[in-house]
């Protein structure tokens, strides 16, 4: 695997996030409290104008220090669950991870978040699309398959009844729209697949 | 102080402060008592930082015991409890309880000296599960 230009990646996801924070409202918006596009720009905007300092640390501390960023910058639940993320990332990684040690710290972080959201896959969050990424990590996908399942994945949250979070106080009328978490959720992979892709 | 302190963490700060209230009313100035709302930009939301703090105020070396309206609130306060660490985090609860009547009974409880324990199962019988 080549080499993770963490400043590049962080430039893009902040720029990414920033790009789509309307469209990511609006879905909260249909089945939630409607702050999710904000809240995630306020978040990766606050990475990004530290992204010097992250970059200069060894990829466990900048994945922590990134997660605990998010934590105190995102709000809503979304914080913590995106902050568990990469700071349970930052714990399982090494400082120059192979594809085997990277697929390894993922399925971990994985975990962490359901603990954090209480929650598994199938309830219509960002597990439903964090699980097939990490399957197709397993199977050895290429970052663009991987950023195509992550959008597919996303795609197949649109039929589900949500059972955590804000929208599972609709019941069935939370069937039809996509979630925003997993939304979003795809939204970082393409953007991560993309960037480790251009400079492998 | 002896008695165990209570935080109160809705996604409004008048809720917040309105719950505070009618504890004050309640217990008078028998507990340590914090309360916090909205995401520190101005709009409804939780925010963990707040939360941490609100924790410090009411910190009783009987334990904190928070109270917290919906998902986010919930999710924040256990986020906050983690980055505090050890020892303090293994004495605050997060209760799972209505916010108003759990802080108000909760705080109750805790002013006639009951322990953690107690006073977060006081809160939780309002909760039928």
């Amino acid at each position: 695997m080549a080499r993770l230009n963490l400043s590049r990646l962080i430039t893009a996801a902040a720029d990414t996030i920033a790009a789509h924070a309307e469209e990511l409202t609006a879905l909260d918006q249909a089945i939630g409290d409607g702050d999710h596009g904000l809240n995630m720009k306020r978040g990766f905007e606050a990475v990004r104008s530290e992204a010097e300092a992250f970059s200069a640390k060894p990829l466990p501390e900048a994945l922590k220090a990134i997660g605990t960023k998010l934590v105190m910058t995102v709000g809503g639940a979304s914080g913590p669950l995106f902050g568990t993320l990469f700071m349970a990332l930052g714990k399982e990684i090494s400082s120059a991870p192979d594809r085997a040690n990277l697929t390894a710290a993922f399925g971990k972080a994985i975990e962490a978040v359901a603990a954090r959201g209480k929650s598994q896959v199938g309830q219509k969050t960002m597990l439903d699309v964090l699980q097939p990424v990490h399957d197709a990590l397993l199977q050895g996908k290429t970052p663009s398959e991987i950023a195509d399942i992550a959008d597919a994945a996303a795609e197949a949250t649109v039929p589900m009844k949500a059972l955590r979070g804000r929208a599972s106080f609709l019941g069935d009328r939370s069937i039809g729209h996509m979630d925003a978490g997993a939304r979003s959720t795809a939204l970082l992979v393409r953007t991560v697949a993309k960037t480790i892709g251009e400079s492998a | 102080m002896s008695n165990v302190g209570i935080v109160i963490v809705s996604h409004s700060p008048l809720v917040a402060e309105g719950t505070a209230d009618m504890v004050r009313q309640m217990v008078g100035d028998e507990v340590p008592l914090a309360w916090c709302g909205g995401n520190g930009h101005g709009g409804l939301g939780t925010n963990v930082e707040a939360i941490m703090g609100a924790i410090d105020k009411a910190w009783s070396e009987a334990g904190v015991a928070i109270l917290v309206d919906l998902g986010g609130a919930e999710t924040n306060s256990e986020m906050a409890v983690e980055m505090i660490g050890e020892p303090r985090s293994q004495k605050i609860i997060v209760c799972n309880a209505p916010i108003v009547e759990g802080a108000v009974m909760a705080a109750t409880e805790a002013s006639g000296g009951a322990s953690l324990k107690e006073v977060v199962a006081t809160a939780h019988e309002l909760s039928p599960s």
